[in-house]
């Protein structure tokens, strides 16, 4: 006789405390943020009242364990959700931000929590990752970055590219040589020894104030070294980009969205060949691939964040899947959404064009396309 | 003790074939760990056995063998109940 099941039902569903939490972050996204996003991109910088408004609603650093308790990791994938269907430069923010955060709260020794961790944890100090190099990009165990222990200290030497918030970044979290290995550093921006340059002209995320940041014989106390010498790749960087991945995953789910939304309206209103672009079937067929594949990748982000949830050590193997999916849907419905606009898809007075460029970043972030392919043609197999 | 290497060890089989894995055996030397092996196993280890692997236990030693991981897995699990 077969044995009863006690709960035979897979649970779907956000609970009412997630339901409740999205609607509050959409309204808050369309009162602070939507209405402002074109014109941050076209000044390539987020405006501070923004950054203001996230610190004080808690929103930086929600996912460390701070005092008051952790956002759980399916609210954290709705905040990042709703915030990049608003603006992708604040969503990169919170992206750095909480990378950098969790790695701190992780691999960080006591003295080094007791002097940043809170700090981190609410924003009071805005982080950054300082990890691409001129010459090392996807290949980031090839950095040139250095660091030397001197008369106690470590002193840091390099250049790194790219980084987002570089430009107000209050901590660096650095990857560096130390005895030849790979190893992980807090850099506060103002040491000795630090500069940093804007990068201009970045055509997608392009208000995430990215900037060069020069390591000059920079000296930093040597309980700045995040985790032990050789382990700041594989254990402290890597805690950072899987939190990386998973904040892009979500955040490419609202750029999916967004699109959707924005097609959804256009072809409503849009009318051709005596008729809503809507009703021409060769639009359905866009609208249905674009509604599908969104939702596709959110359930993806569900499932990682089910695993993050519980802890699961499938949690890292699943999340390379949902960035690796919903990046490309990210990209693939803007594609569609510009193409569905005409050339109204191609002047700044529609939002998509944004979605694109922005889309297009996160084929490039957190491990590329490419290398995501790569790592999971190599995950074990034991899900499928 | 035995029970927590016969865990690691199916925990490692679902990366490669471990059957034959000895005690003792450094799975570095393998050429199967890359970094996304190196989180997973510190996630597993701490769910499997309820211990939180912090800083100072970052030693490649601590993770090289079946032996060092269970060791390590004795030693975090003795010093929370002292400190209980």
């Amino acid at each position: 006789m077969a044995q009863a099941i006690e709960n035979p039902i897979m649970q779907m569903e956000l609970s009412p405390a997630q339901k409740e939490a999205r609607l509050r972050f959409r309204g808050f996204v369309q009162e602070h943020i939507r209405p402002y996003a074109a014109q941050w991109d076209r000044d390539e910088a987020v405006s501070p009242k923004v950054i203001d408004h996230l610190r004080s609603l808690g929103y930086l650093g929600s996912p460390v364990r701070r005092s008051e308790g952790s956002m759980d990791p399916i609210t954290y994938g709705l905040l990042t959700e709703e915030i990049a269907r608003g603006c992708s430069s604040v969503r990169s923010l919170l992206t750095v931000h909480d990378m950098v955060s969790i790695g701190i709260w992780r691999w960080g020794c006591t003295e080094l929590k007791a002097e940043f961790a809170e700090a981190v944890a609410h924003g009071d100090l805005l982080c950054a990752l300082a990890l691409s190099e001129p010459e090392a990009g996807s290949d980031a165990a090839n950095v040139a970055t250095e660091a030397v222990l001197e008369d106690g200290e470590y002193v840091l030497s390099g250049t790194k590219r790219w980084t987002t918030f570089g430009q107000i970044a209050d901590l660096f979290l650095v990857l560096a040589r130390c005895e030849e290995k790979l190893t992980a550093f807090l850099v506060p921006a103002n040491s000795p020894g630090v500069s940093r340059k804007p990068m201009s002209g970045i055509i997608g995320t392009r208000a995430s104030l990215l900037a060069e940041i020069v390591f000059d014989d920079c000296r930093v106390p040597k309980h700045y070294m995040l985790g032990k010498v050789g382990f700041g790749l594989s254990h402290v960087i890597s805690t950072a980009l899987d939190h990386g991945r998973y904040s892009v995953a979500w955040g490419s789910v609202g750029i999916a969205q967004a699109c959707l939304d924005a097609c959804l309206h256009y072809t409503s209103s849009r009318r051709q060949f005596g008729c809503a672009l809507r009703d021409h079937q060769l639009v359905q067929r866009m609208l249905t691939e674009m509604i599908v594949h969104t939702r596709a990748a959110r359930l993806l982000c569900y499932r990682a964040g089910y695993l993050r949830s519980t802890g699961d050590p499938g949690a890292y193997a699943e999340t390379l899947v949902a960035k690796y999916f919903a990046s490309r849907t990210a990209v693939r419905s803007a594609n569609d959404a510009v193409q569905l606009h005409g050339a109204n898809g191609m002047s700044d007075e529609y939002p998509v064009g944004r979605y694109l460029r922005d889309a297009k970043v996160m084929e490039i972030i957190e491990g590329s396309t490419q290398i995501q392919q790569v790592a999971i043609a190599k995950s074990p197999l034991a899900e499928i | 003790m035995e029970d927590r290497k016969i865990r690691i060890k199916a925990f490692l089989g679902g990366f490669f074939n471990s059957q034959n894995l000895g005690d003792d055996q450094d799975i570095f030397a393998l050429g199967f760990v890359n970094s996304l092996l190196a989180m997973q196993l510190v996630s597993f280890l701490e769910k499997e056995f309820e211990i939180a692997i912090e800083d100072q236990d970052l030693d490649f030693e601590n993770f090289k063998t079946v032996n060092n991981m269970a060791v390590l897995v004795e030693r975090k699990r003795s010093a929370m109940l002292a400190s209980a």
